[in-house]
């Protein structure tokens, strides 16, 4: 089976979040990169263990600089075969999902694998657009993926339950957690990452549908009121007469 | 005209009625698209906050994304619709991208306000360490409302329910089953939540989670070593890789409030953490906390909880 896993880099999840030019801009500085983990942990470990067990390639590929390529080596790291990098800014969701598209036709993927969401822009919108774009079937937010032959079984965890679809190849599926667990890079993965294949292609011609015209911060929580805990009582009339949640 | 699609699969839920709220406030007259089975009756209600007409086709009775995306496209040309609006569920996101590329329709998932009178949208990103003002670009505007985002507002207005006949694309997604699980509350609508974490021992402790929900109405949460591990499911497990919510009050117990939990809960109105260690980082972002130990604070605000309920219900 030949997958692609479409994989995204997204600050490490203890980054404190700042912006600069007027709050315009994402202030990069002193901000460590990491591949998104629902990328990483669910649908690149999933594709990996679907090659285990079938055969066939593992190709990631990502929208971005030169900048990333140490993202692109993580995964390489993590046992993907080779990687593809367009090479441009990713700005809008539509502007990377047709990029990822156009090098997605030429080269008939059985199986487009991606995370549910980033954890910097949390949109979800790449997999729904790329399905649209290469006119597959597209499943979002599974849980559990078995291949059979030319035929896919998926979980999706919906409101009061989980569903279970049968859907043929080829395919595009958005991955949540449950699919796989995560793996650490072993010594001999690091090492056979660096001369694994990196090819760089150019983008296409694309007009983004949205832009980001400004960012800010939460407000600050004021002060926490403590409160004995032998007087629940008191917590519950704060609750209702000072907070009104209740 | 805004045409807001709902998922009425599972029923017509809170946030249902938050889309069409949001969409009347936009100023237009709203129509609303869905499919399946849902009684007229039920439908008819969406017109308390101001649907004027619910089409539905009755076809469609599983969550076929392409078949979803053609049904909406078709039915926004065929009325010139050029504002679609949703609520961000687990159908919208994967039929909101679709429906975008295929009309060239910005799209906006996650929406938290109203457009401003720029046609700005804020929405929450950094998993809610920041808000994020998006303009669309396009013409067309597809606008997915994240649950409890907006208050409802009542606006009584005389809606008819039709039954539409279309003829839509291969369905490509078969449903083989579906597994029913004990959820009493979805998460992402839930306004209360109580949640817990490692500080709770083991699976076996949460029955004083579950009893203090119960006696709030409230859904039940927890971090992500908790799921991890398997004491709770899955779908429990909030957080920047979990589920992001913003209930009015979330209580937190025996959750140190890490950086990538805080993530995922910020957006509550109200926050009460109960830990043992005064040092919790959770603190700093409580609203009100509880120095001491979860295994006598949970049965205790139960109790509490129980008088309260009593009298005022
Ligand atoms: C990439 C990445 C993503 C992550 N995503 C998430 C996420 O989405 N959601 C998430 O939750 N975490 C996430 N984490 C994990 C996060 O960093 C924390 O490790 C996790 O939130 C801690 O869970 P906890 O608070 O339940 O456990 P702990 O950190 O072990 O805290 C337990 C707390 O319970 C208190 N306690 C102990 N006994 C009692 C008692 N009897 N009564 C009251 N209090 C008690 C302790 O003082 C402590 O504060 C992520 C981590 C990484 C690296």
């Amino acid at each position: 089976m030949k997958i692609l896993v479409c994989i995204s880099k997204s600050p490490d999840t203890t980054s404190k979040i700042s912006f600069s030019d007027q709050n315009t801009k994402f202030d990069e500085s002193g901000v460590q990169y990491i591949v998104n983990p629902y990328d990483e942990w669910y649908a690149l470990v999933r594709a990996l263990e679907i090659k285990e067990s079938v055969g066939g390639s593992v190709t990631i590929i990502t929208v971005g600089t030169q900048a990333d390529d140490p993202i692109i080596r993580k995964a390489l790291a993590i046992g993907a075969d080779n990687a593809v990098r367009v090479d441009a800014q990713p700005s809008d969701a539509f502007y990377t999902a047709k990029q990822l598209s156009e090098y997605a036709k030429e080269n008939a993927y059985d199986l487009i694998l991606l995370g549910k969401e980033t954890i910097n822009y949390n949109g979800s919108q790449v997999g729904g657009m790329m399905a649209q774009l290469l006119d597959m079937p597209f499943i979002s937010v599974a849980s559990k993926l078995e291949v059979n032959g030319d035929s896919l079984t998926l979980e999706s965890e919906v409101p009061g339950g989980i569903e279970v679809y049968e859907v043929l190849t080829p395919c595009v599926v958005s991955c949540a957690k449950g699919m796989a667990e995560q793996r650490i890079p072993n010594m001999r993965g690091i090492m056979a990452a660096r001369t694994k294949p990196l090819s760089v292609v150019s983008p296409v011609d694309c007009q983004n549908l949205t832009s980001v015209v400004s960012y800010e911060l939460p407000n600050e929580k004021s002060e926490c009121k403590m409160i004995d805990p032998d007087n629940m009582d008191q917590l519950v009339d704060l609750l209702h007469g000072e907070a009104k949640v209740i | 005209m805004i045409l807001v699609y709902i998922n009425t699969l599972n029923g017509i839920g809170k946030s249902s009625y938050e889309a069409v709220t949001y969409a009347k406030k936009m100023g237009d007259s709203v129509v609303v698209l869905t499919n399946g089975n849902e009684e007229e009756s039920n439908l008819s209600s969406l017109g308390d906050y101001g649907a004027e007409k619910v089409m539905i086709h009755r076809e469609i009775t599983s969550f076929e994304s392409g078949q979803i995306c053609d049904l909406i496209s078709k039915v926004a040309e065929q009325h010139g619709i050029n504002t679609i609006v949703f609520s961000h569920d687990h159908v919208s996101k994967a039929v909101a991208p679709m429906l975008s590329t295929r009309l060239s329709a910005g799209l906006v998932p996650g929406a938290i306000s109203l457009p401003d009178s720029n046609g700005h949208i804020d929405v929450n990103v950094f998993s809610g360490k920041a808000i994020a003002k998006v303009s669309i670009n396009s013409d067309k505007k597809i606008i997915s409302l994240l649950p409890n985002s907006i208050p409802l507002e009542k606006n009584e207005t005389t809606c008819v329910v039709e039954d539409l006949s279309l003829d839509l694309c291969e369905a490509k997604i078969k449903l083989l089953s579906k597994k029913e699980l004990e959820g009493d509350i979805p998460l992402p609508e839930a306004e209360l939540v109580v949640s817990a974490g490692r500080g709770l021992k083991g699976p076996e402790n949460w029955g004083m989670v579950e009893d203090l929900a119960k006696t709030m109405g409230a859904a039940t949460a927890c971090s992500r070593p908790v799921s991890d591990i398997g004491w709770r499911p899955h779908h429990e497990h909030v957080g920047q890789t979990g589920i992001a919510i913003r209930p009015n009050l979330y209580i937190a117990a025996g959750i140190s409030g890490a950086i990538q939990h805080l993530a995922g809960v910020n957006g509550s109105k109200v926050i009460v953490v109960i830990n043992t260690d005064p040092e919790a980082p959770f603190f700093k972002a409580a609203d009100y906390g509880i120095i001491g130990d979860a295994f006598e604070v949970l049965p205790k605000l139960n109790e509490s909880m129980k008088k309260f309920m009593a009298q005022n219900n």
